[in-house]
């Protein structure tokens, strides 16, 4: 299961989302989020639909793929959905089981806030597909620059974050190994009541997090001997550049959000 | 118990997009009470092999025979588990597999999931820590407060604590000094002989395979291209044919029979061996041609 998650993960490639900066992206979904609230009926939700599944396209991600990787995912909509249904109320009543009863609304509002959450998933999830951590961390520090006048620490934000993606995949060599080293101790992690179960996880995190922080000061001693002193001056090797096409993909998005705006207007 | 590996392949992520071949066509003969080394180049499936020596890894195609159990690609996890309390593996940097409040409690940990009393159990801890060398106070301090060295210590005593039949050690000295290296690896010697163990020593060095082993398996490219004693492994073209180095007491025998012109009369894989060889031969009288 864990390998099928495609969350966080990064798929290389050269499509025309690929090459966009990545602050164009990170604006963009900014403003996604809000654009998905404008949709109130129909036509309006299955507009975003076409506009996510288009965004999908533009990416050459094989559909299959996402599809699969966002699996989990889905059973949490699926929850989602059955929750409204189940619970929300107004409208005529389509049919009861007993004292239950499924109110048209209910339907209709989980299914609208189904597809809400389809698409917010679905395009974040496109962001990290397509943008290599570190240019999401570049994206995320020129994004916060001016916040640096209220002395916010937006280089060390930065910092941190890069520092955490870059350490993901070496923690979960660790914990595998941790595992078998214990599984081979006579450790059961798969059978057992929840409370044994709970208990068999200690061995394998108390040396993962002693293994963690040992990392943590051998990196800041590394940075540290190496002269690093924080952001101030500092130059890069990458440098971003705003595009025709990060302006066009923004334009794009806020027009797509007038339409929904006047179908609200009008409807 | 004899481990015979039939035909054993091994893919990373079967059946996925993902797949990699890790081992492919593997044939092992592990006598029981034998000491085996397993040699090979870094990736040549060293790790993967012995994972399979378990059943933390089940193997994709053909069989692991280990003693009376059998292990294929859809052998049942309580199988597994007994089996894993018969053959104790000591991985790679031990140390990290330390997790309990004390010394004790931790090498207590394997004997007790394995259903030890708990009173055995701790009997145990303390006759281990006397075997291995630590002073008897390290019992009740956290193993986190040791030394590296102690810490290695400690981590190979949750493992000998169960009492395993089958022991395999996965580059047990890397990364310590020269003599807590030998202290450690003469110490294997001695519980291998004294309690009649079945031990692979997976390493990557020619001089401890060739001191310890009886017998060597030698790996290439995720397949097992020999097993053979270490002389026939180290006199014929096997190591040499495998990217592997030669003991440098053979390398050295090597040079001077060259020079000499004339054979000790025995492949001599350590310094020991070597120098009862050399005196032997000056006794005779070197007889300059």
């Amino acid at each position: 299961m864990l390998e099928k998650m495609i969350i966080g993960r990064y798929v290389p490639g050269t499509s025309f989302v690929h090459r966009l900066d990545p602050r164009s992206k990170l604006l963009f979904i900014f403003f996604f989020i809000f654009t998905v609230f404008l949709a109130n009926d129909l036509l309006s939700y299955s507009l975003l639909l076409a506009f996510t599944f288009f965004a999908v396209w533009l990416t050459q991600i094989p559909f299959r793929f996402l599809f699969n990787g966002l699996k989990i995912v889905f059973y949490l909509i699926l929850f989602t959905f059955l929750m409204h249904v189940a619970f929300t109320k107004g409208g005529e009543v389509l049919f009861s089981i007993g004292r239950f009863h499924i109110y048209e609304e209910g339907l209709k509002q989980g299914f609208f806030i189904s597809i809400r959450f389809f698409t917010l998933i679905f395009m974040t999830t496109l962001l990290t597909l397509t943008t290599s951590p570190i240019s999401v961390t570049d994206g995320v520090e020129r994004l916060l620059n001016p916040l640096n006048a209220l002395k916010f620490p937006v280089h060390e934000l930065a910092l941190m974050m890069s520092i955490a993606l870059r350490f993901i995949p070496t923690l979960m060599d660790e914990t595998d190994k941790i595992v078998k080293a214990q599984v081979a101790r006579g450790s059961d992690l798969n059978t057992g009541t929840l409370k044994e179960r709970f208990q068999a996880v200690v061995p394998l995190l108390i040396p993962l997090f002693i293994n963690s922080f040992k990392r943590a000061t051998d990196l800041a001693v590394a940075m540290e001997v190496r002269g690093y002193r924080g952001g101030e001056g500092r130059t890069r090797y990458r440098q971003l550049a705003w595009q025709g096409r990060d302006t066009l993909v923004l334009l794009v998005l806020f027009a797509f959000s007038g339409v929904l705006l006047y179908l609200r207007m009008k409807g | 118990m004899d481990i015979v590996f039939q035909q054993v392949g091994y893919r990373y992520a079967a059946d996925t997009p993902f797949e990699t071949k890790a081992l492919e066509d593997v044939n092992i003969h592990i006598q029981s009470g034998s000491f085996t080394a397993l040699v090979g180049h870094t990736g040549s499936g060293k790790s993967t092999i012995l994972l399979h020596m378990n059943g933390l890894l089940k193997p994709t195609t053909g069989s692991v025979l280990i003693g009376d159990t059998k292990v294929e690609r859809h052998t049942k996890g309580k199988v597994l588990r007994e089996l894993r309390s018969k053959v104790g593996i000591v991985f790679q940097f031990p140390e990290h597999q330390l997790f309990e409040e004390t010394v004790e409690k931790d090498i207590m940990f394997g004997p007790m999931n394995f259903g030890m009393d708990e009173e055995r159990a701790r009997q145990k801890a303390h006759e281990l820590v006397a075997l291995l060398g630590l002073p008897e106070d390290v019992l009740q301090k956290s193993p986190f407060d040791l030394s590296g060295g102690q810490m290695r210590r400690v981590a190979i005593a949750g493992v000998l604590a169960f009492e395993p039949e089958v022991l395999i050690l996965d580059e047990p000295t890397a990364g310590l000094d020269p003599r807590g290296q030998k202290e450690i690896m003469n110490l294997f010697l001695r519980l291998h002989k004294e309690q009649n163990l079945t031990t692979i020593l997976v390493t990557h060095s020619m001089e401890d395979a060739a001191r310890y082993a009886d017998d060597i398996v030698v790996m290439n490219a995720g397949t097992t291209v020999a097993q053979a004693s270490p002389e026939e492994v180290f006199s014929t073209n096997i190591a040499l044919d495998n990217g592997l180095e030669l003991p440098q007491a053979y390398q050295f025998q090597r040079q001077l029979e060259e020079k000499l012109g004339r054979s000790l009369g025995e492949v001599c894989l350590t310094e020991e061996q070597f120098v009862r060889a050399y005196s032997r031969l000056l006794k005779e009288g070197i007889s300059h041609a």
